[in-house]
């Protein structure tokens, strides 16, 4: 049986980690922070998939971003998928040379549907996670926003995720905004403005805060998997634990066997 | 046991990934495109994302073809194929139009049909379970049914005059997870991005 998955989001702000609360950022640490504090090659194996999303407010630095994403990717044996303002082939293909697996797009599914083409067409679509970025609003239901949420698209959700979901793209990563960093549970309601019978794999984020937010997601059946970013309710073992509960609370999750680690580090030595 | 192991470039696909992994557990690794490199190495290894008929072109391009058969077949080199790496070894695919294959796994490669696999997403993404048969050398010491992390939407389907040994996945149809016959080896899934499951897979061929 296909397992469902536990996704950890990074976002990265010029240079540093930051938390995000309805999308304002804020700072936390630069990747060495990041790996003294986290000890990341440990989080890493408590978690199905990573994802990293370079959201700097101002111009992006993609040389900069990749080195931390291949820092990142050298312990970490999961998929891992990265992105933040990719606009041509090239973008994708620097994060995939870079350890990224899959890459996430998301103004280009508004505004340059022909670079999610290219980018399917050269890599796959099973490379590409199309990310939206949802708000509600008073009249109209849900928003659609694009560019780190600054810019109102016009046409509610409903609308924006069939258009999106007609691109060559793999994954639906579906993110409220404004549950986005508050800790109080994934928002299921924005589950109810998909169309029937999705066909690609969703990813549902914002909000998760503990456990049993996570577990509740997971419980849902359009629901394939689901994200959290919130750096400090996972601190620590965190996510191990948090990992443990959601499997507690019933949901199947993919299982492997740490006391094997030490023993895999010995092939080039024995 | 120090091995080296040659991932196959044919510029298709990450590379990191696998790298990475295999110098985690203590393996020399070499990245060449080179054939003559890569007929005479003794342990291969061929990753691949991308289209079957697109990397077949890269790999015949670059004379790599031959040089893959003539390692395994002649000089009887280890060979794993990861994801695309496996199909490739096959006799066909399908994708974007009829291709010959390796030919070192003689399966051919199909599409999962709607009938197959029901109201089952494909691309099939996901940790599923994989089950071996007994004996098996890359599945040496992991559970009778581990999770491996799969991305695909092309399968393989065992059949009873197949020679070596086949792990099967069910996703509405048992496809090829893993085959493993004399030198050789691959997998469906990606070890190199199953945890300790996929590591320890990967540990297991290199000790081979």
């Amino acid at each position: 049986m296909l397992k469902k998955r536990l996704i950890f989001t990074l976002l990265y702000n010029q240079g540093q980690f930051v938390l995000s609360r309805n999308f304002r950022l804020q700072k936390v640490g630069d990747i060495n922070w990041l790996q003294k504090n986290y000890d990341f090659s440990k989080i890493s194996f408590s978690i199905d998939e990573l994802i990293v999303l370079d959201v700097s407010r101002k111009e992006r630095d993609p040389d900069q971003f990749c080195n931390v994403l291949a820092a990142l990717s050298q312990g970490c044996f999961v998929p891992i998928a990265a992105g933040g303002g990719i606009a041509c082939v090239e973008d994708a293909r620097r994060l995939l040379r870079a350890g990224a697996d899959k890459v996430v797009v998301n103004s280009a599914l508004y505004e340059q549907t022909d670079v999610v083409e290219s980018v399917a067409r050269e890599f796959g679509q099973q490379c590409v996670v199309a990310s939206v970025d949802a708000k509600r609003s008073a009249d109209s239901g849900w928003q659609v926003f694009s560019k780190n949420g600054s810019n109102a698209m016009l046409g509610n959700v409903r609308y924006w995720l069939t258009q999106v979901l007609k691109l060559p793209v793999g994954e639906l990563y579906l993110n409220s905004m404004d549950r986005d960093g508050t800790g109080q549970g994934l928002d299921m309601e924005l589950l109810a403005e998909l169309p029937p019978s999705v066909a690609k794999p969703i990813i549902l984020a914002g909000g998760a805060g503990n456990a049993s937010h996570l577990a509740k997601g997971l419980e849902q059946e359009q629901v394939d998997a689901v994200a959290t970013a919130h750096l400090f309710n996972f601190v620590g073992d965190g996510l191990s634990k948090a990992r443990q509960a959601v499997v507690d609370a019933g949901v199947t999750l993919a299982h492997w066997d740490m006391s094997q680690l030490p023993a895999l580090r010995q092939v080039g030595a024995g | 046991m120090s091995r080296t192991v040659t991932i196959i470039d044919y510029g298709m696909g990450n590379l990191v990934s696998v790298r990475n992994a295999l110098s985690y557990l203590g393996a020399s690794v070499a990245i060449s495109g080179d054939p003559a490199f890569v007929s005479s190495s003794e342990t291969l290894l061929l990753p691949g994302v991308g289209s079957f008929r697109a990397s077949m072109e890269e790999l015949r391009k670059r004379g790599l073809d031959h040089a893959i058969r003539e390692a395994v077949l002649e000089r009887k080199s280890n060979i794993l194929g990861i994801c695309l790496g496996m199909q490739l070894m096959g006799s066909r695919g399908v994708e974007d139009g009829d291709t010959e294959g390796l030919g070192l796994i003689p399966v051919r490669v199909d599409g999962f049909a709607g009938s197959e696999v029901g109201s089952r997403k494909v691309p099939h993404i996901g940790f599923n379970v994989v089950t071996h048969e007994a004996g098996s050398r890359l599945f040496d010491g992991l559970s009778a049914a581990a999770d491996f992390y799969f991305v695909h939407s092309f399968r393989m389907l065992p059949s009873p005059e197949l020679p070596g040994l086949v792990a099967k996945c069910d996703y509405g149809v048992e496809f090829m997870a893993a085959y493993e016959h004399k030198n050789v080896y691959a997998t469906q899934f990606h070890p190199e991005k199953s945890q300790t499951s996929g590591l320890w897979l990967l540990r297991n061929f290199l000790l081979q």
